[in-house]
C-alpha cells in the first residue's frame, strides 16, 4: 500500500472510504431505522388522496370530491401543472391554466347548484383574455382568444373596437395580452379550482367541504347537519393553532360516511 | 398565523444553537478517535493523524468525490440486478450520470421520477449516502477555510478523511436517526413496499407505492441536499405528511447552516465574529422569507386573482403562507426540496426563490457550503473597505493580499458566469428552448432557474421544465459539477493561504468586523454584487412578467 504511488493510495481510499460509508449509511441505517420505526409506529392509511369519479372520470355525486390533481392521483406519476401564473391564452397543444381553472369552477358550480362565475372567466367557463392589436398604441382591432368561433366574445367592444371571436391556428402572439377582470365574485372555493402540488392532496378546504355538504345529504338522504358534524369530526385543524390551514380529509370523511 | 410560524422557527433555531456549535465544534477540534472510527480508518487505509496542506486535502476531496459518482452512476445502471429492484429497468445513461453528479455535488437536481425510476437499493443505498457524504464534505471545506483563519504560521488544513468521517458519523447520523422517528410519528412512511394497486371507494384502480422514505426525508433536508423520494418532492404525503412535519423540515433545513456560524466563532476564538456572520445571514433571509410571504399572500397575477389566492400546485395542509416559507428556506441554502410548485408562484414569489439562489445561497446556505461562501463575501467586503480607506485590509487577523483577493474574486465569478453562459446558450439553440412548458418570460424563467439551480448546486426547479434529455442532463450536468469543486478548490487554496499566515495585530485602521456596521456593509456588498450581475436577467424573466 505505501509503496503504490500517492494518486493510486488517494482513489483506493477514496474507494474504500465509499464503500464503508455506503454500509453504513446506506445499509444498516435505513434498515435500522425501518426496524425501529415498525416497531414504535403504525402507518396511517389516510395520507394520499383519492378521486371519487366513476371510470368515465365524472365525479360520483354522494361522496364527497377531492381537488383538482395534475398526476390522477396516482402514486406512481406525481405532479404538480407546473403551469405559471400568467399563463392565460390556450393554444391548439394545451388549455392555459386560467381556462382549465375557469372550466372548473363551472364544472364545481354545475354539481353543486351554485354559481361557478369568477373573475377573469366568461361565463362559458374559459379565460376572459383579450388579444388586442397594436400590442402597443390605439387599438385597432381585438380577439377574445379563447373563444373559438363562433362564440359570442364574452365583451362586444374593448376600448370602441369590436371584439372578434377566436380562429383557431390564427397566430395572435404579436398582440397585447389584456385580462379582463369582470364583475364576478367567486362562490367556489380556491382549493377546488386549482390542482394541488403533490397530486395526492388529501385534504380539501372546510369551505369547499361545506359547498359539497347539500349535494352529499341529498344522494345519501341524510341531513345536511349529520354530513356537517361528520365534516367537523374529518378537519385537521392547525397544529399548536398556527401551522399550515385547516383541512378536510376526504378519504377519511367519505370512508365514514360509507360506514353510516 | 404566517408569521408565528416563521418567529416560532426563529425562536427553535436560537434554542439549538448554542449546543449545536459548540457539539461541532468539539467534533472538528477534538483530537480523540472513538472507537467505530478508528475500525473506519483502518478499513480506509488511511492515517486520521497526518494533517494534510490544501493540494493534498483538495486531492483527497476530488479522489472521493469523483468515485462517488462513478458508484452512483454504477449503481443506477446495475439496479436490474440488485435487490429490492421493483421490476425497475436500469437508469438512462445520460440521466444516471446526470443524477450521479447532482447527488454528489450536494445538488440533487432530478431529471427523473423517483416513484417510476429508482429502486428501493438505489434510492437509499446510492442517493441516500450522497445526501450524508456530500454534506459531510461541504462541512468538511467550511471547517477547512476557518482553520486557515485560525492557525498562524501552520502549512496544513486538516485531514480530510478525518472531517469526512466525523461529519458523516458523529453529526449527521445521530440527527438524521432521531430526525426520521420524529417525522415517521409524524406519518412518513418506512417499509419496503413496492408498485402495487388498491381499489378506491368507488371502485377504481389506484397505483401506489412505499419505500424506506423517512430515513432519507430526514437527510435530505438535514444535509440541505433537496432530492426527493417521489417526484413531487415534500408536498407528497408520504414525504411531508402534516403542517408540523412541515414545520420540522423547515427546521431540519437551516439547522446547520445557521449552528455552524458559532463553530466558526468557536473556532478562530471569538464568538462576536459568528454572531455577526449569523447577523448579517438572519438579516436577509428574515428579509427575503417576509418578502416571499408578502407577494404569495397578495397573490398579485392574473390566475392567482381569478382563483383567489395562490393556491396552484400548493397543498391544503400547508397554506400559501407556509408554502411560501418554505420556498424561501429551501433556496436560501442549497436544498432545493420544495412542498409546492415555485413554477406557479406569483411572477415575484417566484422570482424571490431565484434571487436566493443567485445570493449564492449564503443566507444561511448550505451546509458548509453557507459559511464558507459567506465568509468569502467577508473577505471580498473588507477588501472593498480597505479600498475605501486606502489601507491593507485584513480579516480576522490575516491580511487580504492579492492572492486572496484573487481566489476570493474567482470564487465569487464562477457561478454567474455557469448560469448567464449557460442561459444564454439554451436560449440560442433548438434543444435548449424545447425545454420550455410555458410560454414568454414565464419560459425564460424556467431555463434561468434551471441554470441557476444547478450552477448554484440547488437542486430545485421551475418544474415545468422538460431536463430529462440528453443535451439537458449534460449540461446542467456540467454547471453542478463546475459549480460545486472550482469553488471548493478556490476555497482550499485560500484556507492553505491564510494558514501560512502569522497573524498581524490590529491597529487603529483595523476595521472591526464583528459590529452592526460591518453586518451593513456585507449584506450591501452581497445584494449589490448579485443585483449587479443579475438584474437584467431577471429584468427578462419575472420583472417582465410581474409588471405587464
Amino acid at each position: 500500500m505505501e509503496r503504490l504511488p500517492s494518486w493510486i493510495r488517494q482513489h483506493l481510499a477514496a474507494l474504500r472510504a465509499v464503500l464503508v460509508l455506503t454500509a453504513v449509511l446506506g445499509v444498516a441505517y435505513p434498515l435500522a431505522t425501518t426496524g425501529v420505526a415498525q416497531a414504535l409506529f403504525d402507518e396511517n392509511p389516510g395520507l394520499i388522496g383519492q378521486s371519487f369519479t366513476d371510470a368515465d372520470g365524472n365525479p360520483v355525486a354522494k361522496y364527497f370530491q377531492s381537488r383538482p390533481s395534475a398526476a390522477g392521483y396516482d402514486m406512481l406519476a406525481t405532479a404538480a401543472s407546473n403551469l405559471g401564473p400568467e399563463d392565460v391564452v390556450d393554444t391548439p397543444d394545451r388549455t392555459s391554466l386560467l381556462t382549465q381553472v375557469c372550466a372548473r369552477s363551472v364544472a364545481v358550480g354545475r354539481l353543486e347548484s351554485v354559481s361557478g362565475a369568477r373573475p377573469y372567466c366568461t361565463s362559458d367557463g374559459v379565460g376572459a383574455v383579450l388579444k388586442v392589436f397594436p400590442a402597443l398604441g390605439k387599438p385597432t382591432r381585438a380577439v377574445s382568444v379563447n373563444q373559438a368561433c363562433p362564440a359570442r366574445p364574452f365583451v362586444a367592444t374593448y376600448q370602441g373596437v369590436a371584439v372578434e371571436c377566436g380562429k383557431p391556428g390564427e397566430d395572435y402572439a404579436a398582440g397585447r395580452t389584456v385580462p379582463i377582470r369582470g364583475g364576478a365574485t367567486a362562490v367556489v372555493p380556491a382549493d377546488a379550482v386549482t390542482a394541488s402540488g403533490s397530486g395526492l392532496d388529501p385534504h380539501i378546504s372546510v369551505a369547499y367541504a361545506e359547498l359539497q355538504a347539500p349535494r352529499v345529504a341529498r344522494e345519501r338522504g341524510l341531513p345536511v347537519d349529520q354530513v356537517n358534524t361528520l365534516i367537523e369530526q374529518h378537519t385537521t385543524g392547525r397544529p399548536l393553532g398556527f401551522m399550515g390551514e385547516p383541512g378536510v380529509n376526504v378519504l377519511e370523511l367519505n370512508t365514514a360516511l360509507d360506514k353510516g | 398565523m404566517g408569521w408565528t410560524f416563521i418567529l416560532s422557527l426563529v425562536v427553535a433555531l436560537a434554542v439549538v444553537y448554542k449546543p449545536l456549535g459548540d457539539f461541532m465544534h468539539r467534533v472538528y477540534t477534538g483530537g480523540r478517535h472513538n472507537a467505530v472510527e478508528r475500525v473506519t480508518y483502518r478499513l480506509l487505509g488511511v492515517r486520521p493523524d497526518t494533517e494534510q496542506r490544501w493540494s493534498a486535502y483538495a486531492r483527497s476531496l476530488l479522489a472521493f468525490s469523483v468515485v462517488s459518482i462513478l458508484f452512483v452512476y454504477a449503481l443506477q445502471r446495475l439496479q436490474d440486478k440488485l435487490w429490492l429492484s421493483l421490476g425497475f429497468p436500469p437508469v438512462t445513461d445520460h440521466i444516471a450520470w446526470n443524477t450521479a453528479i447532482s447527488f454528489v455535488t450536494n445538488t440533487n437536481w432530478q431529471a427523473y421520477s423517483g416513484e417510476n425510476t429508482m429502486s428501493h437499493l438505489t434510492q437509499m443505498a446510492a442517493l441516500a449516502v450522497q445526501n450524508f457524504v456530500s454534506a459531510a464534505v461541504g462541512m468538511a471545506v467550511a471547517i477547512a477555510l476557518v482553520r486557515g483563519f485560525a492557525r498562524r504560521g501552520s502549512d496544513t488544513i486538516g485531514n480530510f478523511w478525518v472531517d469526512l468521517v466525523r461529519g458523516s458519523l458523529r453529526v449527521l447520523l445521530p440527527i438524521a436517526f432521531v430526525g426520521a422517528l420524529v417525522l415517521v410519528a409524524g406519518g412518513v412512511v418506512q417499509n419496503f413496499a413496492g408498485p402495487h394497486d388498491i381499489t378506491t371507494l368507488t371502485g377504481n384502480v389506484q397505483h401506489v407505492t412505499g419505500g424506506p422514505v423517512a430515513s432519507q426525508e430526514v437527510i435530505k433536508e438535514l444535509g440541505t441536499n433537496g432530492g426527493g423520494f417521489y417526484n413531487t418532492n415534500s408536498a407528497h404525503p408520504y414525504e411531508n405528511p402534516s403542517a408540523w412535519t412541515n414545520w420540522f423540515e423547515i427546521f431540519l433545513i437551516l439547522l446547520i447552516p445557521i449552528a455552524l456560524t458559532r463553530t466558526f466563532g468557536r473556532m478562530v476564538g471569538q464568538l462576536r465574529q459568528g454572531y455577526a456572520i449569523l447577523a448579517v445571514m438572519g438579516v436577509i433571509a428574515i428579509a427575503s422569507v417576509v418578502l416571499t410571504n408578502v407577494f404569495e399572500l397578495a397573490g398579485d397575477a392574473t390566475v392567482p386573482q381569478a382563483v383567489g389566492a395562490a393556491m396552484e400546485g400548493k397543498d391544503v395542509r400547508f397554506g400559501v403562507a407556509n408554502s411560501a416559507t418554505f420556498a424561501a428556506a429551501t433556496t436560501l441554502t442549497s436544498t432545493g426540496a420544495v412542498n409546492s410548485f415555485h413554477d406557479s408562484f406569483t411572477p415575484f414569489g417566484g422570482m424571490m426563490t431565484l434571487f436566493n439562489m443567485m445570493l449564492g445561497e449564503v443566507a444561511p446556505g448550505g451546509v458548509g457550503a453557507g459559511l464558507y461562501g459567506m465568509l468569502i463575501l467577508a473577505v471580498i467586503t473588507v477588501f472593498v473597505a480597505g479600498l475605501m480607506v486606502g489601507r491593507t485590509p485584513e480579516y480576522l487577523g490575516k491580511k487580504i493580499g492579492s492572492r486572496e483577493i484573487k481566489l476570493a474574486s474567482l470564487y465569487f465569478l464562477v457561478t454567474p458566469a455557469l448560469v448567464l453562459i449557460g442561459t444564454a446558450v439554451a436560449m440560442g439553440n433548438e434543444a435548449g428552448l424545447a425545454a420550455m412548458l410555458n410560454s414568454g418570460p414565464h419560459g425564460f424563467s424556467e431555463i434561468l432557474y434551471a441554470f441557476t439551480s444547478a450552477s448554484n448546486n440547488n437542486g430545485s426547479a421551475f418544474g415545468g421544465v422538460t431536463v430529462n434529455t440528453p443535451w439537458y442532463d449534460v449540461a446542467l450536468g456540467l454547471c453542478m459539477a463546475l459549480g460545486r469543486f472550482l469553488p471548493i478548490i478556490f476555497v482550499l487554496a485560500l484556507a492553505g493561504s491564510l494558514a501560512r499566515q502569522t497573524p498581524v495585530p490590529e491597529s487603529a485602521g483595523t476595521l472591526p468586523t464583528h459590529r452592526p456596521q460591518f453586518v451593513g456593509l456585507v449584506v450591501g456588498v452581497t445584494i449589490v454584487l448579485v443585483a449587479l450581475t443579475f438584474l437584467p436577467a431577471l429584468a427578462l424573466g419575472p420583472i417582465a412578467e410581474g409588471l405587464f
